[in-house]
């Protein structure tokens, strides 16, 4: 049985399963129940400075989007940091610390961009036994509107100040905590390195409205008629992290930055998925305030079994497996060839490949009058349309074409060579080959 | 207090009125707004879709799955409505398990369509439930068109033609419009009067008259229709009954089916409606599965259904027949009917095996007695009272291209008419396609 055991910048819990600083962690009570549960840390809910904490609204924070059978797909808050006095939640961490030692607890902290106030709350947090710190740079909503949160992720020069400031006031690690409400992760993840950060976490969340009420006019979640855009997660924005994270590890100024994976980690296979793009934790949120924490028992099994059946036996051997085969466009091999095939045993004659061909792609299936469908290869340019519409799975495959064999579509041999855009003759910036 | 299933003879009231009420109430209780939201999702949206070819009415489901799932169940029912006017009775009554169903990809895929049915019902339903009619009639063309007989056939063609923008004029023999969808329908099908109410809705469109009562040759002759009309449709059923061949069968205890039937669909109480301890049913359609069925919902102890034939050769679906099976109903095959024997009143019948050489049925000579008070002839209907002069095709009304009968002007659909099957189904197509004959050919 692999062993889940995780280490994180020093940082150790008994898998890599964290809850990210969101709801689930606002205090004392949820925590301890994720931790009988069976997580293995969590990010606590994000500390304000002291004095009077924030308010919430008291109407609806969240709103939701939903799949077939009122799945959840994607989430959408507009809660704040913790509205909780922070001498409290001190206080609380420091006895749930010192009760679960083998777990990891990191606080995340919100404070305003002034060196003071940073340098007031560090030393505070230290105390409570904390197994770390996590700036969040990212809340896109509310807090942003007071200059913090992602009006600070947003500015590669603040996140490398604030990082700075706190490498000296805090001696245990740092995590920086990036908004995706940018246009490219790599400046601000950048900009946390160079300030001293010890990893970065992402993705927080992104701007978004779920719906509008087709009544009132207003967007959802609806405040008294009227809707502010939330922070969107859940299992729809899981693309989107894995892109950014994939930036962040594969960027020559950042390859090797540890990466705390969030964005929508929902199933075992999603934490392999970060983890495979260089993710040596991932934190949950989504999924656990629409399921409850006992999907730590999927999450843990699923990951342990999986490593078994690939002989992994420790987690780091996993993390970053995929990195090497993230690339640019330009260097893909278009010598590649590949032609859709169709199982007929599979096949259940929807035709749902055929409309999407005929009507959106390449016109390379027809479809014969008791309804046989087949793929005309001197047509087919592999787009995979058909693949993906396909409701039947494994029926509609890529087959790649061997060397030596001739492609009906374009009449020429497939080469057996890699050959990619930057040398392609139709490419006026193509260098010649070496 | 009831009676009981032991009490011989033909007798009311065997159960009581809380277990009639329960024992009749909807065979399929219809599907609540999120679980009609998770079935539709399960539709494909097939290329060219073969739901869409197997339905006779060429009823464009895998729209109307999408109006579901984009929570539009009425602009659902319109998309059926405009297909077929009768959808929300079809929704009931079609072996949908031999038509779009069987078709749908998902039946291939997992042995478990789409449930094309019971979503149709909820779709069709919820226009019904905003009362209002969708539909809206043409400018009128000064035509009248007349119809005869107000079942599924009679009353689609009606409404396509008032949609025209022609009137129309039902003559109905009996004393409600509905036909089959009235007085044959299994009544677990068709609750809470279901087939009046929609009639009523039907008639929303306007233009529409009905006048019950008016019997062909005697009232109404089909010259005098033909003389005072622009056109005349008829979709008079099969309102005869095949005789059985078979020794007693004019005993007390013997009688027809669809009477048998009808008097269920007609019965203000059905405590009141007597029923025998050992009813067989001789058949194999539909019919003797709906006569055998409510039988058994009436307190019968012993029902039998009485088959010449294999299962296979059933007119009844598989589904049909395991409906009857989990009711406690027995099914006998290969069996027919020798003679009723009782003194006076049906006791017993006896049955003769049958095997079947080149596809023809001969007796093997082996005989079996089963208890019957009760014997329902479910063995078809059949053409009564058609028009002289009309050409016929076999036992039917012959016609050609969308119903035009051998006499110029005069139209036929439904059962009494020659091809297709006998469902309601088919007879809201025969009614339609007929209605846009007669509107191209008034407008010629």
């Amino acid at each position: 049985m692999a062993d889940l055991k995780t280490n994180f910048l020093g940082i150790e819990s008994p898998n890599p399963y964290w809850l990210a600083s969101a709801p689930p962690t606002d205090k004392e009570y949820n925590v301890r129940r994720a931790f009988e549960a069976g997580w293995g840390g969590v990010v606590w809910k994000t500390l304000g400075a002291e004095g009077p904490p924030v308010v919430n609204v008291n109407g609806p924070r969240y709103g939701a989007i939903y799949g077939a059978d009122r799945r959840l797909l994607g989430l959408n808050n507009i809660e704040l940091i913790t509205d909780r006095p922070l001498e409290v939640n001190l206080e609380e961490m420091a006895r749930v610390k010192s009760d679960y030692p083998d777990r990891a607890l990191i606080a995340s902290i919100m404070v305003p961009c002034e060196e003071e106030a940073w340098k007031a709350i560090l030393p505070r947090v230290a105390e409570t036994g904390a197994d770390g710190i996590e700036l969040n740079f990212g809340c896109p909503h509310g807090m942003s509107e007071r200059g913090m949160g992602s009006a600070v992720g947003q500015v590669p020069e603040y996140i490398e100040m604030v990082t700075r400031w706190c490498k000296k006031y805090y001696d245990r690690p740092v995590i920086v905590k990036l908004t995706p409400n940018i246009t490219d992760i790599r400046k601000p993840a950048e900009a946390a390195k160079n300030g001293g950060a010890d990893a970065v976490s992402l993705i927080n969340t992104i701007n978004s409205i779920t719906s509008v009420n087709l009544d009132t006019f207003s967007p959802e979640p609806s405040i008294d008629g009227k809707g502010s855009h939330g922070g969107y997660c859940g299992p729809a924005v899981k693309p989107i992290a894995l892109s950014m994270v994939s930036e962040i590890s594969r960027a020559q100024a950042t390859h090797g930055l540890p990466i705390s994976g969030i964005g929508g980690v929902t199933t075992w296979r999603d934490a392999a998925e970060f983890m495979a793009l260089g993710c040596g934790t991932v934190q949950v949120c989504t999924a656990a305030m629409t399921y409850g924490f006992k999907i730590i028992d999927e999450l843990t099994a699923g990951l342990s079994k999986w490593m078994d059946e690939k002989g992994y036996k420790d987690v780091s051997e996993v993390v970053g497996l995929a990195v090497p085969n993230v690339t640019d466009w330009q260097y893909l091999n278009l010598n590649y060839v590949a032609k859709a095939k169709i199982d007929q045993d599979q096949c259940i004659k929807c035709g749902r490949c055929y409309a999407a061909c005929e009507d959106t792609s390449h016109q390379a299936i027809s479809m014969s009058d008791d309804r046989v469908f087949e793929v005309m290869d001197d047509e087919c340019v592999a787009c995979n349309l058909c693949v993906d519409v396909c409701p039947v799975d494994g029926c509609i495959s890529m087959v790649p074409m061997a060397a030596g064999e001739v492609d009906p579509r374009t009449g020429r041999e497939v080469q057996p060579d890699y050959a990619n855009w930057t040398t392609h003759p139709n490419n006026p910036m193509a260098k010649a080959a070496e | 207090m009831a009676q009981g299933q032991m009490v011989p003879g033909i007798v009311s009231g065997r159960l009581s009125s809380d277990e009639l009420t329960s024992n009749f109430t909807d065979l399929h209780p219809p599907l609540a707004p999120h679980e009609a939201a998770v079935a539709a999702d399960r539709c494909y949206f097939c290329y060219d879709a073969p739901c869409v070819t197997a339905c006779p009415t060429d009823i464009d489901i895998p729209l109307f799955m999408r109006q579901i799932q984009a929570g539009q169940p009425e602009a659902a029912g319109e998309t059926i409505l405009a297909q077929n006017i009768l959808g929300g009775m079809c929704a009931r009554v079609c072996p949908t398990e031999t038509l779009c169903e069987e078709a749908c990809v998902r039946e291939t895929a997992e042995g478990s369509p789409v449930e094309i049915g019971r979503l149709q019902r909820y779709a069709t339903d919820s226009v019904m439930a905003g009362g209002a009619h969708p539909f809206e009639r043409a400018a009128p063309t000064g035509k009248t068109v007349a119809v005869v007989g107000a079942g599924p056939a009679g009353l689609a063609c009606a409404h396509r033609l008032a949609m025209l923008g022609h009137d129309v004029v039902i003559h109905e023999s009996k004393p409600k419009p509905g036909g089959l969808n009235e007085y044959g329908i299994a009544a677990y099908k068709s609750t809470n009067d279901f087939a009046q109410a929609e009639v009523d809705w039907l008639l929303g469109i306007g233009g529409i008259t009905i006048e019950t009562g008016s019997v062909l040759g005697e009232g109404v002759s089909l010259e005098g229709l033909s003389a005072n009309y622009d056109a005349v449709f008829l979709s008079i059923g099969l309102a005869g009954v095949n005789a059985l061949r078979a020794g007693g069968v004019d005993k007390d205890g013997v009688r027809a089916a669809v009477d048998f039937i009808a008097d269920v669909r007609q019965a203000g109480d059905l405590a009141d409606l007597p029923v025998g301890r050992n009813v067989v049913v001789i058949g194999g359609g539909m019919t003797a599965v709906d006569a055998a069925v409510k039988s058994k919902l009436l307190g019968a102890e012993h029902v039998t259904i009485a088959y010449r034939r294999g299962r296979d050769a059933m007119g009844a679906s598989r589904y049909e027949q395991d409906l009857a099976a989990s009711h406690g109903v027995k099914i006998m095959t290969n069996v027919q009917p020798v003679a009723v024997h009782g003194n006076g009143a049906a006791a017993e019948i006896e049955l003769e095996y049958t095997a079947s050489h080149d596809g023809q049925l001969t007796g093997t000579g082996e005989m079996v007695r089963v208890p019957a008070d009760q014997v329902l002839k479910a063995i078809g209907q059949t053409l009564e009272g058609a028009p002289e002069g009309l050409e016929l095709d076999g036992n039917k009304i012959a016609v050609t291209g969308a119903g035009r009968t051998s006499i110029a002007g005069v139209w036929a659909g439904g059962d009494c008419a020659a091809g297709g099957e006998d469902l309601t189904v088919t007879a809201v197509a025969e009614g339609r396609d007929a209605a846009m004959d007669i509107h191209a050919s008034l407008n010629a």
